[in-house]
């Protein structure tokens, strides 16, 4: 899907730089975003969910799950970020609230508030440390984890879609580009490929 | 530097969070009835115990929830954290 003109992505005007160390930075940007809030305790609200994006819930903390519409993080007790791929946020969006209605619930789509920077290699773990104490390495971050924290004193949503590994930090838009800068100075020092 | 761990999230620094005071504060059952003295003690003082501490902590660059934490005043040491509602697993302040 081809963005409206007028859309522009907070790290628009800034190249990937892989220049050939084993790492690498994308911006995934236009990325559908919807925040989801209502009780994960009462059993109604998570099988409402379930039936409008096709897979459960992710009810533990700090999980994700996908299916091939869209892919879920737990943020919290009540609350949930549903991430979908760019244009498809308002079927999904209007599916969950009309599944939700009667229930105490928001569906809201946010997709403008963050972008996504996927950090990808080898080096990612190490270069994610300089600016995390939270352990982003295997076996206590595997693919399917996600976190939010602070990264360089940044609110970051940490998520870990595969076991490349990838790295997708959700980051508000006005943050992005201070956070890029970052990722690119911790970068330097990372071994070539 | 302390080690907090969040009912949800596990153990996260410090500075994740956000600090909210004593634990145990009642506010007046009947605030239109309550004398000026009753509102100074609620608004005002503090135990400020040498001790164990209940207090409210916010995990706020996390899941964003509130809980309570029973903190050692002197050695900073992290003796429980339990669910707001609850009562301390240990008797403290």
């Amino acid at each position: 899907v081809t963005p409206p003109p007028e859309r522009r992505s907070p790290l628009g005007g800034v190249a990937a730089e892989a220049d050939g160390r084993c790492v690498s930075l994308a911006e995934r940007a236009f990325l559908g975003k919807i925040a989801l809030r209502g009780d994960g305790r009462d059993a109604a609200f998570p099988a409402a969910v379930e039936d409008a994006l096709g897979f459960p819930l992710p009810l533990e903390p700090n999980t994700a799950a996908a299916g091939p519409a869209a892919t879920a993080l737990w943020l919290g007790p009540d609350e949930w970020l549903v991430v979908t791929v760019p244009g498809r946020e308002g079927p999904l969006a209007a599916g969950l609230a009309q599944a939700l209605s009667g229930l105490h619930a928001l569906v809201l789509d946010v997709s403008d508030q963050r972008t996504v920077i996927a950090v990808s290699g080898a080096s990612a773990p190490g270069i994610l440390a300089k600016g995390t104490a939270l352990d982003l390495r295997p076996p206590a971050f595997d693919p399917g984890r996600c976190a939010q924290t602070r990264l360089a004193r940044a609110l970051v949503i940490v998520h870990r879609p595969d076991d490349a590994p990838t790295y997708d930090l959700y980051v508000d838009r006005s943050y992005a580009d201070y956070l890029w800068r970052w990722l690119e100075r911790a970068a330097r020092d990372a071994p070539p490929a | 530097m302390l080690l907090i761990s969040c009912p949800w999230c596990g153990p996260r620094d410090e500075t994740e969070f956000s600090y909210g005071g004593d634990a145990n504060l009642a506010r007046p059952a009947d605030p239109d009835a309550a004398s000026a003295a009753e509102w100074t003690d609620y608004l005002f003082m503090r135990a400020n115990p040498k001790g164990p501490h209940s207090e409210r902590w916010n995990h706020a660059a996390g899941c964003r929830r509130w809980f309570h934490v029973l903190r050692d005043t002197t050695t900073n040491a992290v003796i429980a954290v339990y669910q707001q509602g609850k009562s301390p697993p240990e008797a403290g302040q």
